[in-house]
């Protein structure tokens, strides 16, 4: 219960730090300086590289100014006649060449050290999806709960639509965290389930793309406990702008209480999905699920944007057949943008979504689905 | 200018004036004119796009349409704005710089130019579409551009191959009237930097259109006949894609800056009434940044998971690219410092290009750096730095050639007022509309977002009226061309003092035939 209390009290301390950190950034004029090596060794290039082009700016501008200022001809000069030196084209190749073999070997020297992702303590998968992020934790022993969650943007629809005012974390806040312990060496092992994405958290300086086929990895080690945000870089599609990342950084101790109870979390979904659901729980949980997940795509009231998002109200796969609505959903319509969610929604919030779309928006299969039966429905296609 | 204005016949009249016009004037002002057009309608895209993003929040377009205008106005202004006002520019000049009498092949002419408004029409016609116009940037990275691509990307694949075959034809143009038709006496290293740069541009074509051509067409086959070019879960690769989209992506780059060069080594000269500084390390130089400009592509990658020995191969290439463009710029200052000079709006606009366009290269050299690319990659630094480059860069050049050619094309000397009205808005608006975006790249602002967090608001605003003042200041241009092209002053033929060259051999306006019968070979003056 101690190590809950302290985690409470250092997201609490974290979040006051950031939030009045962010009451100067409206006019950050600069890359933030981070909290990794990584980071601070990439903002000191960044600062070098910055200064030598003011360095040459100054030269090159200067000159060009004072030429404009007494060398015109209101003035009454007589041009010079001068039109070539082999000598000064020498020296105005060999001097910018020198400067950049001067920022090749920093620079080198940093993505050397980047590359080199070896001796994890702790590895992390992050998989790409229109438009959410999924970490998988990885296990060292596969007898162990896998942890293993998506997050996805928690603003609400109707501050985006400026229904009510934003708030401070706008666009850059999530449902469930990726959590890491600090000081740890953390692999993060990434890929995508559909288009291309970037995951990017400026303050650890890390952007990889996560690419469908290919596994990228890169490594971060954390110094401060804090929470970070980034956004998904790479353009995704419709909601690409959509899919913020928040990463909270634990000391260690308390990164394993987390760990620990994400583990007792993954039994007891086990043990509740062995139980009956009625019609109003399940159309009461499909709606939420509906509004995070699906209604980008298939909008309020499920009416869809056809002909590429169909509408659900009245679709013949979502009121005839039980096993076909399931199918859908559980495993999506390959080569479409409908994803497949029997890995990114418990069965719970399976049975939930499937009765909801079979029910909702007007539409009246009538029947309740069961986790059990999804269960076995996965089951069933393994 | 001996022979030069023998009238024997002039232009049809009419439609069919344009329709089947062979003459390398009309087709270069055709070609002007449809520059013009598109630079307003992808300009028109952009301030949809500055206007959404005026505030935090949706305001007036959905997320889809907002990567629809994204992508169209990409590929309008490279393909439909920057690249045909090059080529319009190679139309009307090359012959009258190297003295000949049209271009080598007068009736491709007149086809790469008129297939051009057809494909565009089909690109634009996407957008009213079922599902939409292409919306998965101009760049098209698969598969969001092949299996999650609205139905449209068939037609928007068809554009890109008129395009491409209206570009091969024209750089075949260009590479045999410059070998085939110089007047005797205008040996290579005599020409003017504008003609140098256009031959290597049109190398560069030749060189990269026709993988453009052989990625859309891999496109096509995933989309449509089950192939898995790009398609990981059929055994494809989706990074290849990209690796040959930037193999022709980046020598595009070039091929919209090089002429840039070329007008800017002639109006400099011009107006600082000094010869060029460097004339051959000006022609080395555009043909070593040509030659690597094949071998830089991955650095618009380094984020995609290369191995380390290729992620330095293409930092060291990049950065190297760096030695002959400052050659460049350190040139053009030298000519004009000890110059005597004028700032009529073609300096002015030249000026600028130097100034701004070297900002675009100092971005660029920062951008090369491959672990600070990972912080810049994606965000709206690297939108400030392309814009910069291409913007004040290539556009603003296009500009000074337009202000700088005007009177040789009509007769008439433009409104200087008005044109320096123009300058000095467009300098300011555009100012205002880029450098901003550096600061919210750097602060963490990622491209292609129709909403962001509330920390990026101060500087977007600023950044959309800066975009709405360089817009709407670019119907002053229009209204000083029409004004210009109905009368005005009469222009003498070598219309600025300083200027020399063949082109202001010839009278103003330059006839509708020119060098029937070659110049005399001491008119070509040494460059
Ligand atoms: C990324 C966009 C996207 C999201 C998010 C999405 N879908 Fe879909 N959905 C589609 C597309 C596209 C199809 C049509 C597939 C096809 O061509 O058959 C589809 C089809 C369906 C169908 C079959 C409808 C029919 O008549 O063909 C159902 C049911 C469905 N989706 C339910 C859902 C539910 C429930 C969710 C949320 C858990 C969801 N979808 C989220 C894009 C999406
Ligand atoms: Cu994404």
């Amino acid at each position: 219960m101690l190590s809950k209390a302290k985690l409470w009290l250092s997201l609490a301390l974290s979040t006051l730090l950031f939030w009045s950190a962010g009451l100067h950034a409206a006019w950050d004029l600069n890359m933030p300086r981070g909290v990794t090596q990584m980071s601070r060794d990439t903002y000191d290039l960044h600062m070098t590289i910055f200064w030598w082009c003011v360095a040459i700016g100054v030269v090159v501008f200067g000159a060009m100014l004072w030429s404009i200022i007494n060398h015109r001809k209101s003035k009454g000069v007589k041009p010079a006649t001068f039109h070539e030196s082999t000598k000064v084209e020498i020296v105005w190749t060999l001097i910018p060449f020198l400067i950049l073999i001067a920022m090749a070997i920093p620079a080198t020297r940093v993505l050397t050290a980047a590359y080199d992702a070896s001796e994890s303590e702790l590895d992390v998968q992050i998989i790409g999806y229109q438009w959410r992020w999924e970490y998988r934790y990885m296990r060292e022993n596969m007898d162990e709960e896998e942890v293993s969650f998506f997050s996805v943007l928690a603003t609400s629809r109707e501050e985006i639509n400026n229904g009510v005012e934003k708030g401070e974390n706008y666009l850059l806040e999530v449902d469930r965290p990726l959590v890491i312990p600090t000081n740890t060496k953390v692999r993060f092992l990434m890929t995508s389930a559909d288009v291309l994405h970037a995951w990017w958290v400026p303050d650890f300086a890390i952007k990889k793309d996560t690419i469908p086929g290919f596994i990228n990895e890169t490594w971060v080690i954390v110094e401060e406990p804090g929470i970070y945000r980034g956004q998904c870089a790479e353009l995704c599609g419709m909601e690409h702008g959509f899919m913020p990342i928040e990463v909270h950084a634990l000391e260690p101790a308390d990164f394993q209480a987390w760990y620990e109870e994400q583990q007792a979390g993954v039994r007891q979904i086990r043990e509740l999905a062995a139980a009956e659901m009625t019609m109003a729980d399940a159309m009461a949980q499909g709606e939420q699920i509906y509004n995070r997940n699906c209604v980008a795509c298939h909008q309020a009231g499920g009416v869809g944007m056809p002909p590429v998002f169909p509408a659900l109200a009245g679709s013949a796969k979502a009121t005839g057949d039980a096993a076909v609505t399931m199918d859908t959903l559980v495993n999506g319509v390959p080569g479409t943008a409908m994803a497949a969610y029997g890995r990114q929604l418990n069965p719970i919030e399976l049975a939930a979504i499937i009765t909801y779309v079979r029910n909702g928006f007007g539409n009246s299969a009538g029947d309740v689905i069961q986790p059990a039966d999804v269960n076995a429905y996965i089951q069933e296609g393994q | 200018m001996s022979a030069a204005h023998d009238h024997h016949h002039g232009p049809a009249k009419g439609l069919s004036r344009w329709l089947y016009t062979t003459n390398h004037k009309d087709i270069g002002s055709l070609y002007l004119w449809f520059s013009f057009a598109m630079f307003l309608l992808g300009g028109t895209f952009a301030l949809v796009i500055r206007a959404e993003l005026f505030q935090p929040g949706l305001q007036f377009v959905e997320p889809n349409f907002f990567n629809q205008m994204t992508t169209m106005h990409g590929l309008v202004m490279v393909f439909g704005a920057v690249m045909p006002a090059f080529v319009g520019l190679a139309n009307w000049m090359i012959p009258l710089m190297i003295g000949a009498p049209d271009m080598a092949l007068p009736r491709m002419n007149n086809w790469s130019f008129w297939i051009l408004p057809f494909a565009f029409a089909l690109m634009v016609s996407t957008m009213f579409m079922e599902g939409g116009g292409p919306n998965f940037g101009w760049t098209f990275y698969a598969p969001l551009s092949t299996t999650y691509a609205p139905p449209s990307t068939t037609f928007f694949i068809f554009a890109v191959h008129i395009m491409g075959a209206s570009s091969i034809m024209g750089s075949i143009n260009v590479i045999a009237t410059i070998l085939n038709m110089r007047a005797p006496g205008m040996t290579l290293m005599k020409m003017p930097l504008f003609v140098w740069t256009w031959l290597i541009t049109a190398y560069l074509l030749i060189a990269v259109m026709p993988v453009l051509a052989g990625v859309v067409t891999m496109m096509l086959f995933d989309i449509h006949f089950g192939t898995s070019f790009f398609n990981a879960a059929g055994g494809g690769d989706p990074v290849l894609f990209q690796h040959l989209f930037w193999f022709f992506g980046h020598p595009e780059v070039y091929i919209m800056i090089l002429p840039a060069f070329g007008v800017v080594s002639a109006i400099i000269p011009t107006f600082a009434r000094k010869r060029l500084f460097g004339y051959d390390s000006m022609v080395y130089a555009t043909a070593s940044i040509a030659f690597l400009s094949f071998i830089v592509w991955a650095h618009h990658m380094f984020t995609v998971g290369m191995p380390l020995a290729g992620q330095l191969f293409f930092m060291y290439a990049t950065m190297l690219i760096a030695v002959p463009t400052g050659v460049k710029v350190f040139n053009w200052v030298a000519t004009m410092f000890r110059g005597a000079m004028t700032f009529e709006t073609p300096m002015l606009f030249a000026i600028a290009f130097v100034v701004l366009f070297t900002m675009g290269g100092f971005t660029g050299v920062m951008l090369a750096i491959t672990p600070v690319d990972f912080q810049y990659h994606d965000t709206y630094f690297v939108v400030a730095h392309f814009h910069y480059v291409l913007v004040p860069g290539a556009v603003f050049s296009i500009m000074a050639a337009t202000y700088y050619w005007l009177p040789k094309w009509t007769g008439y000397m433009y409104d200087e007022t008005l044109g320096k009205l123009h300058f000095w808005l467009s300098f300011i608006g555009v100012n205002l509309l880029f450098f901003p975006q550096h600061f919210l790249g750097l602060a963490g602002m990622p491209r292609r977002i129709p909403d962001y967090a509330l920390q990026f608001a101060n500087f977007n605003w600023i950044s959309s009226v800066g975009g709405f003042l360089f817009g709407f200041s670019q119907l002053i241009l229009l209204f000083v061309v029409i004004k210009c092209v109905k009368g005005g002053k009469k222009a003498t033929d070598q219309v600025w003092e300083g200027a020399q060259g063949l082109e202001w051999t010839v009278p103003s306006p330059a006839p509708y035939h020119t060098f029937e019968t070659p110049p005399d070979p001491k008119l070509i003056h040494a460059q």
